[in-house]
């Protein structure tokens, strides 16, 4: 079942460079879908065309990644990160460029955690001096961290789960969804580590009634923090607020209504900080109703982020049985 | 590049919210040479004909403001609070001269002299709280003679040309691109090309977003003036960009990711009729585009900045060679943008 899940995790999408994941979505989807197309920033947009109110549902296709700024004369590359990766878990690690190029991300000196600065990282690719560098890593090359996918006691650890997890969501409903009364789109967005880029230009391409986003979400039960309610397995989070959005409480109180009506595990999240594209969704145009379902996550960021599968199978069962019955909303 | 066109635009009060002198200056030079509009916000925009209709809307963008300050109190000795309007390092404020107001009252900012400092005020960076603009009033009253709460202030800074072909002036950023633009407009183009110059780029991009919406371009090239720190003892990829080295075409900034075949498309153009490029080798800073290429449905942007040192002081240094380096390159790309079907 989750053979597509780890396609999309193999093909390296930095956030600005999602032309490839981008090709492979359409690919995958567009058996499935009335039409699909690619728009100007790079979003994938499915339409599966209905009466009924215009639903747009979100996931980000990008991950977070690193950029080549500059060599040096002994050959070492700097770089500047895309979206906010975890660099302290990526020190010592396997890079790789999207050339094909490959590196290890160093550290001038030993790193002492306390005192780690990102202006001391540096990848070397093996080469003598900044024109063999250069030659193979031309500045504005895009890189992201080398690391397989495990699965392993209902787990699935890799990286780049953020948000690949929430695309094969939506791939999965795309492809097992029986129908819909609405008008259904089905957006792949780009450039969301960077600021919710490319779902601010999709929504005034889709001008949607109602949006749902999937993303992940923090968990607490790895840490001493016991603010945050969300744990990994428990359910489907549906989200209430995060630092981008208090989602619409029609959609809110439809979602967990279907999950108690569906017998979907599920769990309310309130996220502190972080926020995903719905974000800028709700404050487009004259407004969107909107909500969020995320994926409980430990470790995001990293080379190693960890979901459950009870909870990705959840969010697919939601999501259908959400929108095989249809969204209506009387104002 | 006509020096004296940028030395009367430099010293042109244009703060962000208060650019009215730039903007009728540049009517004025727009005169019969395009259709002109100003819009709500007071961005100018103008649309040229070019000898051919266009094949796509390309619109070639600089912003008219400038960083400065706001007097936010007076106080009862004559001395005036401010704050700044955008974004000014503190560091560059202590011992600025500063016109205020209307009427541009001299004023000087000034701090206790090194005799009177404690142990830590003399190895700290004043707050910005702390410091007052000097209009040389006895008491409030007086000063209110002159200016008002709520009154802009600018940076006092001669334009200056100096060295091999370097040129200091405030406001650089970003008279140079109005500049290139007002040129560009003037010169007889093969295609229908838009103008705009945009309000309030340095407080958050604000006059650009609504151009977008007006203008509805599907191509953006945004003319800039863009930090270059090739200082003293400064290495390697902590330049950023520097000058004399020609023109810069950014690939990302911390606004925006550039539109892949605009920047391919700009680089091989520069290559191709010889003209000095580099690009940013540290992801800092952000311009108009970052507001234009996150509008409508997206817009497809690009960059074409001069290297400036000294961003964002009274005093911003430029070198003519990079200038002309800069023109020539936006003269190929406004001659190929409208018309070219592979961009």
């Amino acid at each position: 079942m989750f053979n597509t899940l780890e396609k999309l995790i193999n093909i390296p999408s930095p956030s600005g460079f999602e032309e490839n994941i981008a090709e492979f979505i359409k690919m995958e989807i567009s058996p499935f879908v009335d039409k699909v197309y690619i728009d100007i920033l790079g979003n994938v947009i499915a339409r599966k065309t209905g009466m009924g109110a215009k639903i747009m549902l979100t996931a980000h296709m990008d991950e977070i990644g690193l950029i080549s700024t500059f060599a040096d004369e002994q050959g070492f590359i700097r770089f500047s990160t895309l979206g906010c990766p975890d660099l302290k878990s990526f020190v010592s690690n396997k890079v790789s460029f999207l050339n094909g190029v490959n590196g290890i991300l160093g550290y001038e000196k030993k790193c002492e955690l306390k005192d780690f600065s990102f202006e001391k990282c540096f990848i070397d690719i093996g080469v003598c001096n900044k024109e063999e560098a250069l030659a193979l890593v031309p500045i504005g090359t895009a890189a992201v961290i080398n690391s397989s996918i495990i699965m392993q006691n209902n787990k699935i650890i890799s990286k780049g789960l953020d948000d690949k997890i929430g695309v094969f969501i939506l791939i999965e409903v795309i492809k097992k969804i029986a129908g819909s009364p609405n008008d259904l789109s089905f957006v792949f967005t780009v450039q969301e580590e960077l600021g919710l880029r490319g779902a601010k230009t999709a929504s005034f391409e889709i001008e949607a009634d109602y949006a749902i986003n999937v993303d992940v979400t923090s968990t607490r039960d790895i840490s001493t923090d016991n603010k945050m309610a969300v744990n990994l397995g428990k359910g489907v989070a549906i989200k209430i607020k995060d630092k981008g959005i208090i989602c619409h409480k029609k959609m809110t109180t439809t979602l967990i209504e279907t999950a108690k009506s569906g017998e979907i595990p599920y769990q309310l999240e309130v996220l502190e900080q972080g926020s995903t594209d719905i974000g800028t969704v709700h404050i487009s145009k004259s407004g969107v109703i909107c909500g969020g379902i995320s994926i409980p996550a430990r470790y995001i960021h990293s080379q190693n982020e960890m979901v459950d599968t009870d909870d990705v199978n959840n969010a697919i069962k939601l999501l259908i049985f959400l929108l095989e019955k249809g969204i209506i909303f009387l104002s | 590049m006509i020096k004296s066109v940028l030395h009367r635009l430099c010293s042109l009060s244009g703060v962000s919210g208060c650019e009215d002198e730039v903007g009728e200056y540049i009517v004025s030079e727009l005169k019969g040479v395009a259709e002109v509009k100003i819009d709500n916000l007071g961005n100018i925009i103008a649309f040229k004909k070019g000898k051919q209709r266009s094949l796509r809307k390309v619109l070639f963008s600089a912003h008219m403001d400038e960083v400065g300050l706001i007097i936010t109190k007076i106080n009862d000795d004559g001395y005036l609070r401010f704050s700044t309007i955008g974004g000014i390092d503190t560091r560059v404020l202590i011992s600025a001269r500063v016109k205020v107001g209307k009427n541009k009252v001299n004023g000087i900012i000034g701090i206790k002299a090194v005799h009177l400092l404690s142990k830590e005020e003399k190895t700290t960076v004043p707050k910005l709280s702390s410091l007052y603009i000097d209009i040389g009033a006895k008491n409030k009253d007086d000063a209110l003679k002159y200016i008002n709460e709520g009154d802009i202030a600018e940076f006092d800074s001669d334009f200056v040309e100096f060295g091999d072909n370097y040129i200091k002036s405030k406001a650089i950023d970003d008279r140079f691109g109005c500049l290139a633009l007002i040129e560009l407009c003037k010169k007889e183009l093969l295609y229908d090309t838009y103008f705009a110059f945009t309000v309030s780029e340095e407080i958050g991009l604000r006059g650009a977003f609504a151009c977008a919406y007006e203008i509805k371009p599907e191509i953006v090239v945004v003319v800039e003036a863009t930090t270059a720190v090739d200082l003293a003892d400064i290495k390697g990829e902590n330049k950023v960009c520097s000058l004399n080295c020609g023109a810069v075409i950014p690939f990302m900034d911390k606004q925006t990711i550039y539109d892949k075949k605009l920047f391919k498309f700009a680089t091989e153009l520069a290559n191709e009729k010889q003209i000095k490029w580099q690009t940013k080798t540290k992801i800092a800073g952000g311009n108009d585009a970052g507001a234009f290429q996150r509008s409508l449905a997206g817009i497809r942007v690009l960059s074409v900045c001069v290297p400036c040192r000294y961003l964002h002081t009274p005093s911003c240094v430029i070198n003519f060679y990079d200038c002309e380096h800069t023109e020539k390159l936006l003269f190929e790309l406004i001659q190929k943008l409208g018309g070219e079907s592979n961009v």
